[in-house]
């Protein structure tokens, strides 16, 4: 069953994946270890007097409430920008892979917010949204909607949420789509044969059938929501009001370049990175297993 | 004297190109800066000024983004061993930069060596104090200084029913203002601010001549603690959260978004820069006031004197001594009261040197623009005290971000104004003492 692939000579493996791992080292590893070598010093911004200070970073980063904080915003901020950002583009991509008529220019619309660079999209959602400017908060006002995302956490995390749930929706629905065609027809027909409706078709067939990339989908937004989720933070709220915005990786930025403490925001990045990999390992342990390829 | 060894300098120079026999090059000097849009352009003005006034030197100036930007590259630049020669700095980050021994040149000593005269002396002391050691060495050059001053709209005072010729002086005064116009309809919005942290921590505290922190507000020392928990302060800031929910005062943000409320007419009032009058200018379609910051009248001492905002240009370490020459010489043209007078008025910074204020004085202009005096005559308005010359903590853009952090969760009532400046104090005194820890040698 097997097909195995066996190269003659022994280097040539190895020549063709150096390209792929020089770029991962120079790339991934050599910060990866920079990181971790200054999460263990405290230094001033110009490099001129470094002191080793073994584990202080990390003990300060953990007895600060408002670091402590930031980790409930993260897992809210995430935890919605994965749900809702997944479960409307999946509802959108099963009215897409129906629709008769006209499919081609509603793929392509539903596509075209991936081409908006994060950092667009947050400046794009804060003039909507503006208490001052934006034409979105204007016509709240007018309904008596009390909206005030410069003052209000619950409102700020809103704007942001939704400005992230909109750049990523064209990505996940790529992805449903393409799983929703790659379901068989007979399977669905058999279904219907059997008396199922529409609905149960849907639980039952296709979202199991699904689960590969939703899997995938999952690992994926989480990461986003995690990482690429800056720019919109950054344009959109710089973390404020309070820190009702400030999630874990903008911290880090905002620490080491902005405020130049570096010692914490190489710990911080650690701790993060030590996130990422243990929520992929469960990712992976726990939930692949229910997964049917 | 000096003419002979000036002579002798020369002679050696002429006999030394003679010798190598080639021409002498232009000796460049990377300056940047942080200035956008119409600043941008006299800044460029200033460089291209003086590359034509003289033949061995070119300036060159490059914008590197916002202050915080430009600062993180000049760093980076540092560490890579490439630095620009003059480095325009936030007043933030001064402390920074005075901790950065090694990385930076001082003013003084670069002046000092290159024979060209200087004197600190010249400047407004409240602005020389600010770049200066508490040894009495000038450390940077100051180059844009601002102070946070009063705008008021005189047409939406007018529909309100108040005096438009005469602004509210005291904080209580403001806030009568702001009741009438709320009442009356006159402006969706009573009052705003830009800068919270600068003008409702620092500018309040130096105003009323109280310490924002020991040790004469971190200038004599790296174990300062802060004292923006006093009365005045939690007073102060009682009084923000009440205007608020009364809907008398509108927070627009940590910048200074405010500004673009006052000058679309969203906004009735603002305390912001002086600097943002150019813009106020361009932008308003209104007639408007400019004053003094408002008062607690029952303060003793009150009004003292403002402190400054803006930016000073840092002389960056490990060039050769020629390219100081040239920086010397830069810096002398800056300083000249003539060009300070222009960049003044053309900008809406402080004239930094008294020499600079006649000359716009005499020359009219106060009379021809009203209000262009207000934030020169609010810092000079007495000499400043140990508490009002300004201040100088580390780490200062994250303590900022601290206190309006936590201004913005007393707004949001999450707390009231004696447990915001506690925090405010508590996590501000955390970040201080790890700066000693680093700065320290």
């Amino acid at each position: 069953m097997e097909k195995r692939v066996v190269f003659r000579s022994p280097w040539l493996p190895y020549l063709l994946v150096a390209p792929q791992l020089a770029i991962t080292i120079v790339f991934f590893f050599w910060p990866a270890s920079q990181a971790l070598l200054q999460s263990l010093q405290q230094q001033d911004p110009f490099g001129i007097s470094v002191e080793f200070v073994g584990l202080d970073n990390f003990r300060a980063l953990f007895t600060d409430q408002h670091y402590l904080a930031s980790f409930k915003v993260t897992t809210i901020f995430s935890v919605l920008v994965a749900t809702i950002g997944m479960s409307v583009s999946l509802l959108l991509a099963v009215f897409a892979d129906r629709a008769l008529r006209f499919a081609g220019i509603y793929k392509t619309l539903l596509i075209w917010p991936y081409a908006v660079a994060h950092a667009v999209a947050g400046v794009l959602w804060l003039f909507l949204f503006n208490p001052t400017l934006g034409i979105v908060a204007h016509w709240m006002r007018r309904a008596g909607i009390d909206w005030d995302p410069v003052l209000n956490g619950n409102d700020a995390m809103t704007l942001v949420v939704v400005a992230a749930v909109w750049n990523q929706i064209s990505y996940n629905f790529l992805f449903f789509l393409a799983g929703l065609q790659s379901i068989p027809k007979s399977l669905i027909e058999a279904a219907a044969i059997d008396g199922a409706g529409p609905g149960r078709r849907f639980w039952t067939i296709v979202l199991p059938l699904l689960s590969p990339t939703t899997f995938f989908l999952l690992v994926v937004n989480v990461v986003y929501a995690f990482f690429n989720t800056f720019a919109i933070i950054d344009t959109a709220t710089s973390g404020g009001p309070g820190q009702a915005t400030e999630i874990l990786v903008y911290k880090v930025y905002k620490d080491g370049f902005k405020a130049l403490d570096l010692g914490s925001s190489a710990a911080q990045s650690v701790v993060l990175m030590a996130i990422v990999i243990g929520l992929t390992i469960v990712q992976f342990r726990y939930i692949e297993r229910k997964v049917q390829y | 004297m000096s003419s002979m060894k000036h002579f002798a300098r020369a002679a050696v120079v002429a006999a030394l190109v003679g010798l190598s026999g080639t021409a002498l090059a232009q000796t460049e000097i990377q300056w940047w800066h942080s200035m956008t849009g119409a600043l941008n352009d006299r800044v460029n003005e200033l460089a291209k000024g003086f590359n034509e006034s003289q033949k061995d030197y070119k300036v060159t100036p490059v914008y590197k983004g916002a202050y915080p930007e430009s600062m993180a590259a000049a760093i980076a630049a540092f560490r890579a061993g490439n630095a620009p020669h003059l480095l325009q700095v936030f007043e933030v980050g001064t402390a920074t930069m005075m901790g950065a021994k090694g990385a930076i040149k001082p003013v003084g000593q670069v002046m000092r060596e290159a024979g060209e005269k200087f004197d600190p002396k010249s400047y407004i002391s409240s602005v020389a104090g600010y770049y200066t050691t508490s040894k009495g060495e000038m450390l940077s050059f100051p180059f844009n200084s601002s102070t946070p001053v009063f705008y008021y709209n005189k047409d939406v005072f007018e529909k309100a029913g108040l005096d438009a010729s005469r602004a509210p002086t005291t904080w209580p005064e403001v806030m009568a203002a702001a009741a009438k116009i709320k009442a009356s309809g006159a402006s969706q919005c009573a009052y705003t601010t830009g800068w919270p942290s600068w003008v409702h921590v620092e500018n309040l505290s130096a105003w009323h001549n109280v310490p924002i922190a020991t040790k004469e507000n971190g200038m004599a020392g790296l174990d300062t603690t802060f004292q923006i928990n006093s009365p005045l302060h939690v007073r102060h800031w009682n009084n923000l959260k009440e205007w608020n929910s009364k809907g008398y005062f509108t927070y627009a943000g940590r910048r200074n978004e405010a500004e673009a409320k006052f000058y679309s007419g969203e906004c009735a009032m603002l305390t912001s820069s002086s600097a943002a009058q150019a813009n106020i200018n361009r932008n308003a379609k209104f007639k408007y006031g400019v004053a003094m910051l408002p008062y607690y009248a029952d303060v003793a001492g009150a009004p003292q004197n403002s402190i400054i905002g803006g930016a000073s240009l840092w002389v960056m370490s490990g060039k050769k001594p020629d390219e100081y020459k040239g920086v010397a010489k830069f810096l002398t043209y800056l300083a000249d009261p003539k060009r300070q007078a222009q960049w003044h008025q053309q900008t809406g910074y402080l004239p930094i040197t008294p020499v600079a204020y006649d000359l716009t004085k005499s020359s009219g202009f106060y009379d021809k623009n009203p209000g262009t005096d207000v934030s020169v005559r609010q810092m000079m308005n007495k000499p400043a005290t140990a508490n009002s010359k300004g201040l100088r903590f580390g780490s200062f853009v994250q303590i900022r971000d601290m206190f309006e952090e936590e201004m913005e969760n007393m707004l949001a009532g999450k707390q009231d104004a004696k447990q915001a400046l506690d925090t405010a104090v508590k996590r501000g005194n955390d970040m201080l003492r790890k700066f000693e820890k680093t700065a320290k040698e």
